[in-house]
């Protein structure tokens, strides 16, 4: 953003406040965040950083939560639940969500956008009420404290992610490609997985890890169809912080921002190795 | 008109197809067969949805205005009741009042009467009371029962539980919408608001609306600055920027929350650094969680990503010459944003806004662990009643003013931005 070489010295003057207030807005953003990291090394149990923090003497930092957390049975089980539970939501509601928005990219799909609401509903209902509705109907059904129970309803909560992102990579997809296959004897199997499912792979990754972060940071439905048996990573450190707030959770907080920026970069590499292909592709 | 191809109703031989049906009716049959395999596509998501989402949500609405429990334990009891007239100011007959002990008696063997004295305890406290201490002596009593069961306890002589227990026996009910907005029966059974002291929800549904309506100005007010730097850099920067946002999107919702209990707790960072510049006195240091700022504060923060990037996306495509033809026109600079520009915004700026709306009125996590008494939303009233008061009936009806709320919002959007065009990341 050069200032062209006619700005009055006003201009100029507003030009780096208007900078130096973007980068105080962008602070409030990331600094939360990274505020956790070190506050994770901290020797003592308090949220705060110390005075042998501040002066980088090594007797103030320790790798004391994290020894906690790995040597923790409630919290192992956690992050085996939480893994579990993602990867079978994360199956269901990408296959099924894939599959529907091959549908609804059709242009002979009747009612498109009252479908898609539908479908995308999950998103938008607060969850609260998602979680007290599946509460009683799955106790009704028998399916409360069960992974069933809370692999189907996180699976419910993933689809419209999917649907919205591949969707969104079939827009311009060119049907003659299938087509062509047709011609040159590939049976309808054989293109799809031929044709269709190598152009809409970024799409559909980048949906699922949609659906596996849902699932992997949902806490209220597990709250309420979900008991110890079935306790997820969110669900740990919701008890943990209303009983004992303990570093721990710092911690755990650490691990989770490295595993948010593993998806965030595999997200942003698919999306734009998506859009160098299709820049390419004409329309 | 003259039209070029020949109308086939008109041409003495229709066109057929290489195997002799009409073009057609092969044309509609290819079109029905395309249609069906677009629907076959999407039932199976839709039948998923439907079971695992909707019909339990309607399952749970209908318990907002489901009542068949009063009834169905009192059995003998009830069609007596509709016989009587409340209005006459003389207690039910003794009929009733035997049919009452039948009934006490035929609950204590399965122990439903205490589950129509929790029912009834939320119309009138004390029939929880009541209805213990009426169960466990009812088995000693004896005709006459008018006399005995007053014995028992004399509030079977007050006419007032009797009319609340008429008024509560119908199938269904409209007394959880009631208490959900405030208002409830007077003694002669007109609809009343209740006095002031006990008016909690409306208070919290105007608390929750107001406090979505700050959260989702002061995202705006943030994210605008922000959106606007983004799409104005080359987009090498922008990248790189932009991350910034994503990073807090893609980050688990508890993360934040904790992070901002670390920062704004009374012995935590914020503090630590104020007390350190001197601004407040060790003694004195800032509420600041555990109350409305820690919510307004902890939710901008987690919301703040859902405006950046739908103004962001928008503003990408608002071109540069804009702005220059107006300055050209002789606008100042302020001239040419207000008039200009912002007006090229509005979609971006209604999108953002009706979803961070969505989201916030909704809330429940943040508000739950750092919100205090203060700072508590209509979400966890919901949660309350479903866990802890187990009133279901009134966290039902408190769900579905709340979800006809969302979804009016939802019917918003999709006519302002159009569901199909919402985007990810």
């Amino acid at each position: 953003m050069a200032l062209p070489a006619y700005t009055t010295p006003l201009e100029k003057l507003w030009h780096y406040t208007y900078l130096v207030i973007c980068g105080l807005i962008f602070f409030f953003l990331i600094a939360p965040i990274v505020v956790v990291i070190p506050l994770s090394f901290n020797a003592v149990p308090f949220f705060t950083f110390t005075e042998e923090m501040l002066t980088f003497d090594p007797a103030g930092y320790s790798l004391k939560w994290y020894h906690e957390f790995f040597g923790s049975l409630n919290w192992q089980g956690a992050v085996k639940n939480s893994f579990f539970i993602a990867v079978f939501a994360t199956l269901i509601s990408t296959t099924l969500g894939t599959i529907a928005a091959l549908g609804l990219s059709r242009d002979d799909m009747p009612h498109k956008s009252v479908i898609m609401g539908i479908l995308i509903s999950p998103m938008i209902v607060p969850v609260i009420i998602s979680a007290a509705g599946m509460y009683f109907f799955y106790t009704k059904i028998g399916l409360s404290s069960t992974h069933i129970g809370v692999i189907l309803a996180h699976a419910a909560l993933g689809t419209p992610f999917v649907v919205i992102t591949v969707t969104a990579t079939l827009v311009g997809f060119d049907y003659s490609l299938v087509r062509a296959a047709a011609t040159l004897g590939a049976s309808p199997t054989t293109a799809f997985f031929k044709i269709i499912v190598p152009l809409i792979l970024p799409g559909v990754i980048s949906g699922a890890l949609f659906a596996f972060i849902t699932s992997f940071d949902e806490v209220v439905v597990v709250l309420f169809v979900g008991s110890y048996e079935q306790r997820t990573i969110p669900w740990q450190m919701f008890s943990g912080i209303r009983e004992q707030i303990s570093p721990t959770i710092l911690a755990v907080a650490t691990l989770l921002v490295i595993v948010s920026i593993l998806l965030l970069s595999s997200v942003e590499m698919l999306r734009r190795r998506g859009e160098r292909l299709r820049g390419i592709a004409p329309h | 008109m003259i039209s070029a191809t020949a109308d086939p109703d008109d041409t003495a031989q229709p066109i057929v197809t290489a195997d002799g049906v009409p073009l057609k009716v092969s044309l509609a049959r290819a079109q029905r067969r395309g249609k069906l395999k677009a629907i076959g596509l999407v039932v199976p998501l839709f039948l998923f949805i439907l079971i695992t989402f909707f019909v339990p949500i309607m399952d749970m609405l209908f318990r907002s205005v489901e009542n068949q429990l009063v009834g169905e334990v009192m059995s003998r009891t009830i069609p007596l009741l509709h016989e009587w007239d409340e209005r006459s100011g003389e207690l039910p007959d003794e009929a009733t009042f035997a049919a009452l002990a039948e009934d006490f008696k035929a609950a204590a063997k399965q122990k439903s009467s205490g589950k129509v004295g929790r029912r009834l305890n939320y119309e009138k406290p004390g029939f929880s009371g009541l209805f213990r201490k009426t169960a466990r002596k009812i088995k000693s009593a004896e005709p006459p029962y008018q006399q005995a069961l007053i014995t028992i306890d004399k509030k079977w002589g007050d006419i007032e539980i009797w009319q609340v227990m008429k008024r509560e026996s119908t199938p269904y009910t409209l007394s959880y919408y009631l208490a959900a907005m405030d208002m409830g029966y007077d003694d002669a059974g007109e609809v009343v608001r209740n006095d002031d002291k006990s008016r909690i929800y409306l208070k919290l549904f105007w608390r929750t609306i107001w406090m979505s309506l700050l959260i989702t100005s002061l995202c705006l007010i943030l994210a605008y600055p922000i959106a606007y730097l983004l799409s104005v850099l080359p987009t090498a920067k922008s990248n790189l920027l932009i991350i910034l946002v994503l990073l807090p999107f893609w980050t688990s919702l508890l993360v934040r929350t904790t992070a901002w209990i670390a920062l704004l707790q009374q012995e935590g960072v914020i503090n630590d650094i104020v007390v350190w510049l001197g601004f407040v006195a060790d003694d004195n240091r800032l509420a600041m969680i555990h109350n409305r700022t820690g919510t307004i504060v902890a939710m901008v923060h987690i919301l703040l990503p859902f405006m950046v990037l739908p103004l962001f996306s928008v503003m990408k495509t608002i071109p540069p010459s804009y702005m220059r033809a107006a300055k050209s026109l002789g606008a100042t600079p302020f001239t040419a944003f207000v008039r200009i520009y912002m007006p090229n915004t509005v979609a971006g700026v209604g999108a953002g806004s009706i979803l961070v709306f969505i989201l916030s009125i909704g809330y429940y996590i943040t508000p739950a662990l750092v919100g205090g008494q203060s700072g508590t939303l209509i979400s966890n009233f919901i949660a309350f009643h479903m866990s802890s008061s187990l009133n279901w009936g009134l966290a039902a009806a408190l769900g579905s003013i709340l979800l006809s709320v969302v979804l009016i919002l939802y019917f918003l959007y999709d006519k302002i931005v159009g569901i199909d065009n919402m985007k990810l990341g």
